[in-house]
Order: structure tokens, then C-alpha cells, then sequence
């Protein structure tokens, strides 16, 4: 699964909005997404395949998100 | 620095004074196409052809930050990983940088779609750069207010407080 880490720079509407174009989510629900980064440290933004999971943490990367995977679990 | 991005029917745009516009240009040319070097590759002519870059995660906090190692409970997946993405990642964030630089001008800029998420990928990169370099926290509003102008750190901050207000509005813009 691809984690988000919190970190002081990134815009929480910037987020939101990578969130968004990224996923296809819909406002919503990356919002919240944005809010357990922001307020827990860290939140899971998607879950899939080792291959999957690697593309995201790069397209998160390109926007600048501190992004990792790790297994499930 | 009064003004931000608009939604418009041409596009998101922006008003820039020419000082502004040369700031701006300047801190992308200094900050982030200085500071990340094009997507390095080995002396191998396979290694070359296949892109295929260092495995090491940067020792430089401002590049460990823009080029963070993907697996954070395994050194060995996220050396493999850095050498087969990183030198792509560098090449993709130096063509950002270079699409704001060409773009930004005194006067009305109005935006493509692509050029407006270039924008926002480079303004986020040299918000990354500026901000690791000033330690800055999320009370940085406050910080800034309690600040006097006479702050040797004072000048920096408003600038990185202004790139704050553009890449804001972009995103407003762009929704």
C-alpha cells in the first residue's frame, strides 16, 4: 500500500487537490484523506499490486508528496 | 506581490509585475534547476541506454526531501527502485522548472492546462527547497508576524510566504 507522510510545506488544499488528479478521487474523500495526513502523520492513499504501488509513489514524488509503500499488514 | 491566479475562459492566469516575474525566474533558475542535476546516468553504455541512475539516497537534506527512498523498512527495494526512477524523476521536475521560467513574463500570463500543472509541480518544488533550507514549520504564519523586517531571515520567509499565496491560488484556480 502507498503511505502519505505530513511534512510543514506541502499545501493542504495542494494535497487535496494531487489527491484528486492522482487517484480520480472525488473531493471528499481526499480531503479526508488529507486531514489523516495531516492530523495522524500519515494515512494510506491506495492499496494494490507491488507494480501499482510503485507507480504511484512515483507520480506522488513527481508532486512532491513524501510518499512510501509497504506491505499490508 | 499583490496578485494571484484567476480562473479565466482562456485558462487560469496571473498578473505579474516584471520584478515579480524576474524574482520568480530567478529563484526556479537558482533553487531547483541548479540544485537538481539532470537525471544522472553511469558509465555503462547499457546502464545509459536503460537510464539507469545512483541507488543511494542524497546526503543533501533538500535532495533527500525532493527525491525521498520509497520504502522506508527496506534498503535494498528502495535502492532498487531509486535506480530505476530517480533519473527520470530529476529530468521531469528540471522540465517543470524550465516551463515556468519560459512561462513567467511581466504582464498577464495565462496558463495551458499543461503548463499550469507544470507551475504547480515547480512553485511546490521551490516551496520544498526554500522550506527545507529555513527549517520551516507549519506555524510559519505566525512566525513571519512575530518577525521584525530587520529579521535577517525576515526577507526570505515573505518570499517563501508569497509562493505559498501563488501556489494557493493556482490550486483555487485550477478546481
Amino acid at each position: 500500500m502507498t503511505i502519505v507522510w505530513n511534512d510543514p510545506v506541502n499545501l493542504m488544499s495542494y494535497v487535496t487537490y494531487v489527491f484528486q488528479s492522482v487517484f480520480g478521487y472525488a473531493r471528499e474523500k481526499a480531503e479526508k484523506l488529507m486531514l489523516d495526513v495531516h492530523h495522524k502523520g500519515r494515512a494510506v492513499v491506495s492499496s494494490g499490486t507491488r507494480e501499482e504501488m510503485e507507480r504511484d509513489v512515483q507520480t506522488l514524488h513527481s508532486y512532491g508528496l513524501w510518499a512510501t509503500l509497504q506491505k499490508d499488514g | 506581490m499583490g496578485h494571484g491566479f484567476k480562473a479565466t475562459r482562456e485558462g487560469v492566469s496571473v498578473h505579474l509585475d516584471t520584478a515579480e516575474a524576474s524574482v520568480l525566474r530567478s529563484l526556479v533558475a537558482s533553487m531547483v534547476l541548479d540544485v537538481v542535476e539532470p537525471g544522472e546516468t553511469g558509465d555503462d553504455p547499457l546502464e545509459r541506454a536503460l537510464r539507469i541512475g545512483p541507488a543511494t539516497e542524497p546526503t543533501d537534506p533538500v535532495l533527500a526531501r525532493l527525491f525521498p527512498s520509497a520504502y522506508a523498512d527496506d534498503d535494498a527495494a528502495s535502492a532498487e527502485f531509486r535506480r530505476y526512477t530517480e533519473g527520470d524523476l530529476r529530468d521531469a521536475k528540471r522540465a517543470d522548472a524550465l516551463t515556468l521560467i519560459e512561462t513567467a513574463a511581466g504582464g498577464k500570463v495565462t496558463l495551458t492546462p499543461e503548463q499550469a500543472q507544470a507551475w504547480l509541480r515547480a512553485l511546490n518544488d521551490l516551496r520544498l527547497v526554500l522550506g527545507v533550507r529555513l527549517e520551516v514549520t507549519e506555524e510559519i504564519h505566525e512566525e513571519i508576524a512575530e518577525m521584525g523586517d530587520d529579521d535577517p531571515r525576515y526577507p526570505a520567509f515573505v518570499t517563501y510566504d508569497w509562493l505559498t499565496y501563488l501556489q494557493d491560488t493556482l490550486v483555487q484556480a485550477l478546481w
